[in-house]
């Protein structure tokens, strides 16, 4: 393995993923070959750095290398791929393996329309540059790096560029992903002013040298520059409309991997450079965590829109991801390495989990769209019957978002609440409470998450069909089939396998400076029962499932064969009052979530329009139609980001002043400029 | 031998006794309202009954519907073996955590409420939209009332919860009873019980439970009334062991045993006994006014757990 652990390795990685981009972008004039291209090349690229991030993460040995280059002694082509890098890798690799093979097969109902050798060649680059990304060891080039995957993504996002919303949501994602790195550059303009480099290492030796103030400063601005990406409320009003509007593989790379990539940038600055680091750091992680998760969720709950449901949930999952970041980052101001540990593990798995299954459910709810023409819920309804695999696999999906084990998701919310729960026996008041409320916040997005997947299982694949379109549903090509089942697959396989995955995520954790010699709180049995917090807590995924699926099988051997067997069973009617049974009689996507919007009413501000029309005006007896419209007030553009606008607007005009458009007092501008240049010199 | 008998008993006591949980509630409520009522094995009979009866299904349910029985009722059962019922000794490490138990239930809830939706009449929705609503914000007052006991007893392991005797620590008795007052509110709630839901009537403004089940005959009927029953005696079981942890079996010591069963059995009844009053003497709450009581629930627990470290 050592072979492959080097520069070669990661050039051959990178050069797999150029030469589909290249290669798709030659054979542009033909689609289905162009396709075909793209894709094989990704796929083995994927393969390659599947290997290549498993070589790095089991040998430990790590690849760093820089090649110079003649335009600064600041910038140069500097790669450093710990255990932590690979890690992304391992995941960005993973879910663009199953994307690819799922695109291959996908791609096709937009031969003719677009072209397919530019949607091949932004796709790799997009891949490839978030390996560059996760892999960059030095500013400028990380800066270079995320850009080329912002801008790629950008193009991915207004590919479909016939519907105006998609262009309207792909201008907002470029505005804000700039507005991002504007921050981000500031917060490595901040380490180079004090530690002279733009080197991530080099900052990370001499991170001693950085004021407290200003390394709180870096602080805030890494926080907002990379929770733009990641999308923490409040800056996560791009995610909700660029998500949907990419094709469905790409969304599902978007929203499985890329977002992780700010993520991972926060775990790199604050946990492995910036170390020791103030408690209210932490605090604040958690509490962004908390608003995320909680807000997220029930901002999905009010939508009717699959893919912008979907993409709510993915700032849910953010926040559960922050919950574990941030109690690992106060248990290590707090002096509590071990339990550090912890909420790191439970935050690393929870990236690698939610990659796994937001990634299923939005290959699968890219079927369903591909074969009813819309993202509509209200206009689905009954779709099991005709994609029963397809609704097999968005089961699986939306079991294990809502983390209900076996599936994977339950197990690294499990290890998120045991770390939230550990925190609330520290001493430290402030942090016990905040520990409380994210433990609170936890717990209602688990019941809230639960509500919203079987409003949207239930809408979309239950009843009866609500629209002519499902009827004409066909089970989706074999190649997306065989995505959607591997992930589902995966997402069973990472539950049941926890406890043989957890000590690879503790070797990551413990790749850091911080955790090099910290003693474990999880421990793995040999009867792979996981228990966390030093005997705290314990759980074993083969037992339960076992358990389970003996008493599955017992239960239903004996009800089914031993009593009665000559029951006989028929087939009616649902039950419909006498009246005839309409489609329009289930309950609606809307009607489902209504109970919990109007609930939390004061966090959500929905508006309720009802307009009716009589037969007769004068008579109010009989209405001829009736229209009700719920929706949700837009909270952050009318009171964060309009204001925000308009005072930049005022500021621009204010500045206008000073343009008078004469040349004589741009003249003296230039004059007093000077003056002042002169005097600051001497 | 003796563990694997005790084992075998832990397995089989959810679903042999819990009909007769139901039964005793049922007869309660009769007596309180100068009726006989049904014996207390009624609902053992209304069980067998229906599960020798023919079935209908409806024309627009899908394999949701047909397993949705089986899956609640085995996730139920899978639930029981986590929870203490009369040993604490049987320390079950590998499922017996509180969240293991609180999802597993969950299973059942989900399936319960997409079988629900699954034959698309307006009452299955419906029922599914209020099971949901209640149960998402019984959520966070559930596992806030069991990591109060679970920071009392330094373990997230329900049983090692029901060991440590309700005076072992000093400070932990006001946190356990604030918990309880929490827990009882989500235990109406979870259970479909009095004021969140009549399980008595068929009347579609008043219900959740059982519109959701409207659809079911035969045996799967009887598995959703059994599963329903079973997740009744489990909270029970909880509520009386691990908030009120006296008389439980410490040691496989025979004489332990029988204790345990028998103290058991008379805290089960108190527990059947109390609903039964609750229901006899108030009303059901309008669906709106649900909210109140689980934050109240949730906020009650949040107390419980500031007053487990007093600084």
């Amino acid at each position: 393995m050592d072979t492959i652990t080097n520069q070669t390795g990661l050039f051959v990685l990178l050069l797999l993923f150029s030469a589909g981009a290249l290669g798709s972008l030659v054979l542009r004039k033909h689609d289905a070959l162009s396709n075909e291209w793209s894709g094989l090349f990704s796929i083995a690229g994927s393969l390659w750095g599947l290997f290549f991030a498993l070589s790095v993460i089991i040998t430990g040995h790590d690849v760093s290398f820089a090649v110079e280059t003649a335009f600064s002694p600041l910038f140069s082509l500097a790669f450093h791929i710990d255990r932590l890098s690979a890690f992304f890798i391992f995941v960005v690799s993973l879910i663009a393996l199953f994307s690819s093979v799922y695109g291959i097969g996908y791609v096709k109902h937009f031969y003719k329309t677009y072209s397919i050798g530019v949607l091949g060649l932004f796709y790799n680059l997009f891949i490839a540059a978030m390996l560059l990304v996760v892999s960059a060891s030095n500013g400028i080039f990380f800066l270079i790096a995320w850009e080329i995957m912002s801008v790629t993504s950008y193009f991915l996002v207004v590919y479909d560029r016939n519907d105006e919303g998609n262009i309207k949501a792909g201008f907002l994602y470029l505005i804000m992903t700039h507005a991002g790195t504007a921050f981000i550059i500031l917060s490595f303009l901040l380490f180079y002013k004090y530690t002279g480099s733009f080197d991530f290492e080099t900052v990370r030796a001499n991170a001693a040298l950085i004021p407290l103030t200003v390394k709180n400063a870096v602080f805030l601005l890494a926080l907002i520059g990379f929770g733009t990406k990641a999308g923490i409320v409040p800056f996560h009003i791009w995610l909700p409309g660029a998500h949907p509007a990419a094709p469905s593989h790409v969304s599902a790379l978007m929203s499985g991997v890329m977002i992780k990539t700010g993520i991972y940038m926060l775990i790199r600055i604050f946990l492995g450079m910036l170390q020791p680091v103030p408690i209210w750091w932490g605090l604040t992680v958690l509490a962004a965590g908390s608003v995320s998760s909680l807000l997220g969720v029930l901002y999905a709950l009010t939508e009717h829109d699959i893919k912008r449901l979907l993409a709510y949930h993915s700032i849910e999952n953010i926040g559960i991801i922050l919950l574990g970041l941030g109690s690992a980052l106060t248990f290590s101001s707090l002096g509590m390495p071990s339990l550090a540990l912890l909420g790191l593990i439970a935050a690393l798995f929870h990236i690698l989990n939610h990659a796994v299954f937001k990634s299923l459910l939005f290959l699968s709810a890219g079927s369903v769209i591909n074969e009813t023409h819309t993202r509509n819920m209200e206009e689905y309804g009954g779709l099991i019957r005709f994609m029963p695999q397809t609704a097999f696999f968005f089961l699986v999906g939306a079991m294990a978002i809502s983390a209900l084990p076996p599936f994977n998701g339950f197990f690294s919310e499990w290890l998120t609440f045991q770390s939230l729960f550990k925190g609330i026996a520290v001493p430290d008041f402030s942090a016990k409470w905040m520990f409380i409320l994210a433990a609170g916040a936890l717990a209602f997005t688990g019941g809230l998450a639960l509500a919203c997947f079987v409003k949207a299982f239930g809408a979309t694949f239950l009843a009866r069909p609500r629209s002519p379109e499902v009827a004409h549903a066909k089970e989706s090509r074999l190649t997306l089939r065989a995505a959607m089942g591997a992930l589902a697959a995966l997402s069973f396989l990472f539950g049941i396998c926890s406890g043989y995955l957890i000590p690879f995520l503790e070797s990551i954790g413990r790749d850091l400076d911080a955790f090099r010699n910290t003693p474990s709180f999880v421990s793995v049995s040999p009867e792979q029962s996981i228990t966390a917090g030093g005997g705290f807590a314990s759980v074993s995924a083969p037992a339960f499932l076992f358990i389970f699926i003996a008493v599955f099988i017992i239960v239903s051997f004996t009800v089914k064969y031993l009593i009665n067997r000559s029951q006989r069973v028929k087939i009616g009617e649902t039950w419909d009052c006498g009246t005839d049974l309409t489609p329009r009689m289930e309950i609606t996507a809307t009607g489902f979530a209504r109970s919990i919007i109007l609930i939390f009413k004061g966090v959500l501000k929905p508006s309720i329009q009802k307009e009716i029309e009589y037969n007769d005006s004068r008579s109010r007896y009989l209405p001829k139609t009736r229209t009700v419209i719920l929706g949700i007030s837009d909270v952050y553009g009318s009171y964060v980001y309009k204001p925000l606008r308009e005072m930049i607007t005022r500021l621009s005009l204010r500045t206008k002043d000073i343009q008078s458009g004469n040349i004589n007092v741009y003249i003296s501008y230039i004059f007093i400029a000077l003056v002042i240049a002169l005097f600051w010199v001497l | 031998m003796k563990m694997t008998l005790l084992w075998t008993i832990q397995f089989l006591s959810v679903p042999v006794i819990s009909p007769l949980c139901a039964g005793i509630i049922k007869k309660f409520k009769a007596l309180l309202q100068n009726r006989q009522g049904p014996g207390i094995f009624q609902p053992y009979r209304d069980i067998g009954k229906l599960l020798y009866k023919d079935e209908v299904i409806s024309r627009d349910a899908s394999w949701i519907f047909r397993y949705a029985p089986y899956i609640i009722f085995t996730a139920t059962v899978v639930a029981g073996t986590g929870i203490p019922l009369f040993a604490s000794f049987l320390k079950n490490t590998l499922t017996g955590d509180l969240l293991v138990v609180i999802y597993t239930l969950s299973i059942g809830t989900f399936f319960l409420a997409l079988a629900g939706m699954d034959t698309g009449s307006a009452f299955g929705g419906f029922g599914s939209s209020r099971e949901m609503t209640v149960s998402a914000l019984a959520e966070g007052g559930l596992i806030f009332s069991l990591l109060t006991v679970a920071l009392v007893s330094g373990t997230t392991n329900l049983f090692a919860g029901s060991g440590t005797g309700m005076f072992a620590i000093g400070r932990s008795f006001l946190p356990r009873i604030l918990a309880f007052g929490g827990f009882f509110i989500v235990l109406l709630a979870e259970t479909g019980r009095f004021p969140f839901d009549n399980p008595a009537t068929h009347l579609e403004l008043t219900m959740i439970h059982e519109a959701m089940i409207l659809e079911y005959s035969g045996k799967r009927l009887a598995l959703m009334e059994w599963a329903s029953a079973n997740k009744l005696f489990i909270f029970a079981a909880m509520a009386s062991n691990l908030f009120f942890p006296w008389g439980i079996a410490q040691g496989p010591d025979t004489a332990a045993i029988i204790f345990g069963i028998t103290t058991f059995a008379i805290k089960i009844i108190i527990f059947c006994m109390v609903i039964a009053v609750l229901e006899s003497s108030m009303a059901k709450f309008r669906f709106f006014r649900l909210p109140d009581l689980l934050i109240i629930s949730f906020i009650l627990n949040v107390i419980a757990i500031g007053m487990v470290y007093p600084l």
